[in-house]
């Protein structure tokens, strides 16, 4: 049999992607798709007070409604629920899924509805009427942190969460501190430079919010529960320990998810309520989050003040920093809450070799919305305080910021470099990233085009910024649910392929780069393998799509477990070719001998033999199905170079950005079309941190910014066109070289743009701003006031 | 979000509209284009418990010319406004102010009737109508009344219609020398200020000059202490400039929250003035 | 209740809804007609749109009544005989969506876009999904997306 036809290798190419027919045609199935018979919807009562003690709660019209099942208060759900978990191996408050006698935060959960109808669950949901006695509410950390005018749980004083945590030089493993190194480098200092930076709060919004359907049948004892999740598996985990099920009795499908950016990590007292009162009623119970609801209920990011003191010599080289951190993590822990700001601390080294570093944490609650992971989770804000603190010393020292950061660097010989913070950084070439940035941006001519537009009057400014983030966690023991992923190839009969990941996508394009790296790895077309996942019933096992670590790792599981089989493969096509399984070839839709293709077996007919083996090959067992749990020993560091031009409108300071420049190296591609996509979306996101987006609280913890009228994401006018490349720095930590890349574009374009921002406005003195680049904060400079 | 329960009735004509209105007892709410009221009524911030729809009254809607005098429709939706060849030659600044509303769905439901009557202090067609010096025609089941513009618009929410009245159409007469610069808020695509200015200019003076400001305080007004400074001078860029530095300094209570200060507000105002007045030399010189 | 009329993907439906229905519920809940989807509660992130007599609207920000007697095309109606229609076409060539949660409501209001302007400048294509808000993408393959119809038309 000759081979029908030639296919060409897949990895690397810009291949359109899979996922898309049904996604264009409407054709998707997300959570508020789904219906069961006798579905009934849940609705939740929420706090409208920041801080408060609840006197009583008045669910008698609501009860009298007609069409609605159920009403519970707090204390009721706290019979069915034990408190809710966390990840995190710091000491946490107390946390009930809906709140018991005090509300903490605007949108904390008091009481919810059970009917049959959406539109009557919010009529009953509106008519309870809940009596708080009012407390009074804290919303600045650093006031939080003087204890007044309250402390929110009893047990932590001082609203310290996490009281101090030490990293760096001189930090020993008990977390002893010896601060000798670090003051001797500041001592030996020519120059200091001296910053406090806010990274504000920010709410991550993907378009679909949240959602949950769980459908306890009874009888069968079992549950499932649709949600839109990023972690199927760890809900499943969670789910079944919170409804007292085993984790058998528990089938969690993360059905089409409509964007997450971290923020579908957690496992939400939404999640928890709808499974227990779904196994309490017996119905299928599905809640649907508002975009209202969102804005106060689903976890915010950043809000980080970071102390920045950075040390250097004349010369520009770098020789101390410090980085104090306080984080402001609002009212309670949630599953990963407290880790995400431990992220900033790791990341303090950059892409630089500082010989003395003293980073600190502080955790602190307030009365607003918990914070988790958002698109970076930690790594954006370390690179923000860090590059901007290199912009300013490069600003105090007179010297180019490309030049500063060169003198530097990490180079290339020193990989596998371990920071000061403990950080082994695997592999990496800045200088590289820096160059080609510089010379797409043609930096030289871009300054005088700025001086220029100067000359003219017009404010406008040059960022750069450098970035290195820790992604592709694991190993475990940097990930308290396991730092591996999961993933099984079958063969079927038919000769196609069926594969099941543990890393379930919420828009990445698994489902097509995990058949690029199949089809290639098989020699076969990527219409014949389908990418399973998201569904713990079909896919064993699996950790979850975040902290760009699908393709790192779960697409090296799917690679392991592909190799699997191809062993296997091969034994049985040699049986049936009678040659030497070493000697084979899989291309083209064909097993054969190398050198005669004449030779060959079509995947079918391998597939074929290989379920019903007659004679059944020595040493072989029937069949072709291998898993792999793959956990790599190191985390990845991808790494680039962003760029970006400014104008600030004098008169109304209102900014623009005229260009960005993006190099990044997140290693091998295993498509380019993806990967651009992924930095697009991080770019605008990161963008969108700097110039537009800030979510607000009153003094008295009221969102300000609780609705799109007032909290502003960017649209499609605020971007010029981006302007990409890469360089390549494979990893040595996984077989396929690749880093991931889901969050990179946060990472340097978020400093570099608020680095043109000062640039721009340097005439006035200014040194550094806060974001967001509010335009009545940049008039306030041109004006002559602070920012 | 979720409304709460109404009644429900569509109107086929105006008159039919002014019966149900009368006949509804105080409890009928006109939902037009529904771009203000559905999103109050979702968020229940608004609980009618009866609309009476006009959306789909024929002679509502529409852009007419009639001896020299322009009229728009109540029931025009703002894209038609934006769109219209008629308004593009004769009175752009109407185009151009509804082209910078919202976004192109709501410019494709949104009415002009809809915008006065709920009259937000940041939507853009009250400062274009102060400048335009248009009558607001009203009617009610008994009576048909006119309200120039400057007196239509009275407080926060606030104009001069009746619970029995309907905005039928705005009339005014043309000027091609005007134009509105608008501050946006970067979330809601409102208005932080929004200017709309009108220069009537003959022999190479300004004889009068029409100014209008949205956004500012709580309802539109004109910046009268402007318009009297232009009267009589020469239409240069620069008396525009002079002119505009005044604008806004006689106001007392300009809004204040968390996009723009009270101080940010007050200091715009003269910026966007300049603007708005620059853009209706440009369409002067155009002319000539 | 009240009676309504509507011309779905060109296929006529009546039902007796509460008027305080909206369009979007109606369209999802009762029509089965999931591919609209709904993203804010404040009518701006378009998530919702559809064609309403041929122009591009938020489904979110109107009353099923309000739509009696109207002709409407959602996403699901955009396909003729099981070809793609042109914009679909380029959202898939182009990559222009990620989760895709943003894309039956962007495809309908660029849709509406092609029609007023065939030939689109990239700031008209801009401009023209203003009213459209994508959280994954940037934008960016959502516009080579557009022009792509825009250069098949
Ligand atoms: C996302 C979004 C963005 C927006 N951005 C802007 C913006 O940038 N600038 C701006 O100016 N506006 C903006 N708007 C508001 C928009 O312009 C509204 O369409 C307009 O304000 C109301 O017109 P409507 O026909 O939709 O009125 P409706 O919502 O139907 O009615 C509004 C009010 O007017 C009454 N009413 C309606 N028609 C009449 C009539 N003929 N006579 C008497 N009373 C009547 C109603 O009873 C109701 O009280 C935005 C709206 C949305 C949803
Ligand atoms: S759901 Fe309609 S605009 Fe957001
Ligand atoms: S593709 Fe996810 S919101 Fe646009």
């Amino acid at each position: 049999m000759a081979a029908s036809l030639v296919l060409p290798k897949l990895v690397g190419q810009r291949i359109k992607r899979r996922e898309d027919p049904r996604l264009i045609q409407g054709r998707a199935t997300y959570v508020d798709d789904i219906k069961v018979v006798g579905m009934q919807h849940l609705a939740f009562v929420r706090s409208d007070i920041a801080h408060g003690r609840i006197l009583s709660i008045d669910t008698s019209a609501a009860d009298a409604m007609d069409g609605v099942e159920a009403v519970f208060t707090g204390a009721q759900i706290a019979e069915l629920l034990a408190p809710m978990p966390i990840l995190t191996p710091f000491p946490s408050p107390d946390h009930r899924a809906v709140a018991v006698d005090i509300v903490r935060y605007v949108g904390e959960p008091v009481a919810v509805v059970v009917t049959a109808d959406r539109y009557v669950a919010r009529d009953a949901a509106d008519a309870i009427v809940v009596d708080y006695e009012q407390l009074p509410a804290v919303v600045d950390p650093e006031q939080a942190m003087t204890g007044t005018p309250v402390v929110i749980h009893a047990d932590f004083a001082d609203n310290l969460a996490l009281p101090f945590l030490p990293g760096g030089t001189g930090v020993a493993a008990d977390f002893t501190v010896d601060d000798t190194v670090v003051d001797q480098a500041f001592a030996d200092a020519e120059v200091v430079v001296s910053q406090r930076m806010v990274n504000q709060r920010l709410a991550p919004t993907p378009i679909e919010t949240r959602g949950v359907l769980a459908h306890f049948e009874p009888g069968k004892g079992t549950m499932t529960i649709w949600s839109s999740t990023q972690n199927p598996h760890t809900l499943r985990t969670f789910i079944a320990t919170m409804t007292g099920l085993g984790q058998d009795q528990v089938r969690a499908i993360a059905p089409e998810v409509g964007g997450a950016f971290g923020a579908k990590i957690n496992i939400y007292p939404e999640e928890y309520v709808a499974a227990a009162l779904s196994k309490r009623l017996g119905l299928p119970i599905k809640w649907i989050e508002d975009r209202s609801e969102a804005f106060v209920a689903t976890t915010h990011g950043r809000d980080i003040i970071g102390y920045v003191d950075i040390a250097a010599r004349r010369d520009g080289t770098v020789v101390g920093l410090k980085l104090r951190l306080i984080a402001d993590i609002g009212a309670y822990n949630m599953l990963l809450t407290a880790a995400i700001p431990t992220l900033t601390m790791q990341m303090a080294s950059a892409t630089y070799d500082i010989p003395a570093i003293r980073a600190t944490l502080t955790e602190v609650f307030t009365n607003k919305t918990p914070t988790a992971a958002y698109r970076g989770a930690g790594r954006p804000e370390a690179t923000y305080f860090v590059e901007r603190a290199m912009d300013m010393l490069a600003r105090e020292l007179e010297m180019d910021p490309a030049d500063l950061r060169r003198k530097n660097f990490i180079t290339p010989d020193q990989f596998p470099y371990t920071t000061q913070m403990g950080a082994v950084y695997d592999s990496g070439d800045y200088g590289k990233a820096l160059d080609l940035a510089l010379q797409n941006a043609g930096w030289a001519d871009l300054k005088k085009q700025r001086d220029a537009a100067r000359a003219k009057g017009r404010l406008v400014g040059l960022g750069l910024s450098m970035y290195v983030e820790v992604c592709g966690v694991g190993p475990s023991s940097s990930f308290p649910s396991g730092g591996w992923e999961y993933a099984q190839v079958t063969i079927e009969r038919d000769g196609r392929i069926s594969a099941t990941t543990g890393a379930s996508p919420h828009g990445q394009g698994n489902e097509t780069t995990f058949a690029q790296m199949l089809a290639d790895q098989f020699g076969v077309p990527l219409e014949h393998i389908t990418i399973h996942h998201g569904d713990t019933g079909v896919v064993k096992q699996g950790i979850g799509t975040f902290g760009s670590r699908s393709q790192a790792v779960g697409g090296t599981a799917l690679h392991l477990a592909g190799g699997k089989v191809k062993v296997k493969m091969a034994k049985f096509a040699a049986a049936l070719i009678e040659a030497h399984e070493d000697d084979l070839v899989f291309e083209d839709g064909m097993i054969s001998v190398k050198g005669s293709p004449e030779s060959g077996k079509s995947f079918a007919d391998v597939a074929k033999y290989a379920y019903v083996p007659v004679p059944l090959p020595k040493g072989l067992d029937p069949g072709l199905s291998e898993e792999a749990f793959f956990e790599p020993a190191n985390n990845t560091y991808p790494f680039g170079c962003h760029i970006s031009m400014l104008e600030i409108d004098r008169e109304t300071g209102e900014p623009t950005l005229l260009r960005l420049v993006a190099v990044d190296d997140a290693g091998h591609l295993i498509n380019p079309l993806i990967v651009d996509g992924q930095i697009h979306g991080g770019l605008a996101q990161g963008i969108g941190q700097a110039m537009i987006e800030e979510f607000r609280y009153s003094e008295d913890g009221q969102p300000v910014t609780g609705s799109f009228m007032d909290y502003a994401i960017p649209r499609a006018a605020d971007f010029p066109r981006f302007e990409l490349d890469n360089t390549v720095t494979p990893t040595p930590v996984n077989p396929l070289g690749a880093k991931g890349v889901g969050e990179a574009g946060t990472l340097g374009s978020t400093p570099c743009v608020v680095a043109a921002a000062v640039d721009a406005l340097s005439e006035f003195g200014v040194k550094h701003i806060d974001m967001m680049l509010r335009p009545e904060k940049l008039w306030r400079i041109i004006h002559g006031g602070q920012p | 979000m979720i409304p709460t329960a109404f009644d429900y009735q569509r109107a086929t004509s105006l008159d039919d509209a002014l019966a149900k209105l009368s006949a509804s007892n105080g409890a009928g709410k006109l939902i037009a284009g529904g771009h203000s009221l559905v999103p109050l009524m979702k968020l229940r911030l608004s609980e009618p418990t009866m609309l009476i729809d006009i959306a789909r009254i024929p002679d509502l809607a529409g852009i007419r010319e009639q001896d020299g005098t322009l009229e728009i429709g109540a029931g025009t939706v703002h894209h038609d406004v934006a769109t219209s060849p008629v308004l593009r030659q004769h009175c752009p600044v109407v185009a151009d102010t509804a082209a910078t509303i919202g976004d192109p769905q709501v410019r494709n439901r949104g009415t002009l009737g809809g915008s006065l009557a709920h009259a937000d202090p940041a939507a853009d067609y009250p400062a274009v109508m102060l400048a335009l010096d248009a009558e607001i025609h009203l009617r009610s089941s008994t009576a048909a009344r006119v309200v120039l513009a400057r007196d239509f618009f009275q407080n926060v929410l606030t104009v001069d219609l009746a619970p029995d009245e309907i905005i039928t159409a705005v009339r005014f007469a043309p000027v091609r020398a005007a134009s509105y610069a608008k501050l946006y808020q970067r979330a809601s695509r409102f208005a932080i200020v929004g200017v709309a200015a009108a220069l009537d200019v003959s022999d190479g003076v300004i004889r009068s000059a029409r100014i209008g400001l949205t956004g500012a305080v709580s309802h539109a007004v004109r910046l009268t202490t402007v318009e009297a400074a232009l009267a009589g001078c020469e239409p240069t860029s620069r008396a525009c400039a002079e002119a505009a530095r005044l604008a806004g300094s006689d106001l007392e209570d300009i809004n204040g929250d968390i996009h723009a200060s009270e101080t940010y507000r007050r200091a715009m105002i003269p910026v966007f003035t300049r603007r708005a007045l620059d853009g209706a030399l440009a369409r002067l010189t155009v002319q000539s | 209740m009240a009676q309504v009329s509507v011309t779905v993907n060109g296929k006529t439906h009546t039902a007796n809804v509460e008027p305080r229905l909206l369009l979007v519920h109606f369209l999802r809940e009762q029509l089965n007609l999931t591919g609209t989807h709904i993203g804010c509660d404040t009518s701006q992130c378009g998530a919702c749109t559809v064609l309403v007599d041929g122009r591009s609207a938020k489904s979110c920000t109107i009353f099923a009544v309000q739509a009696d007697g109207s002709e409407i095309t959602t996403i699901e109606g955009l396909a003729r005989d099981g070809r793609l229609h042109p914009l679909q076409e380029g959202f898939w060539e182009e990559h222009g969506l990620q989760c895709g949660y943003c894309t039956p409501g962007m495809i309908m209001s660029a849709v509406d876009l092609l029609n007023e302007h065939p030939s689109p400048t990239e700031r008209e294509i801009r401009d023209g999904i203003d009213g459209n808000f994508c959280r994954c993408t940037g934008y960016e393959h959502i516009v080579n997306a557009i022009q792509y119809a825009a250069n098949k038309r």
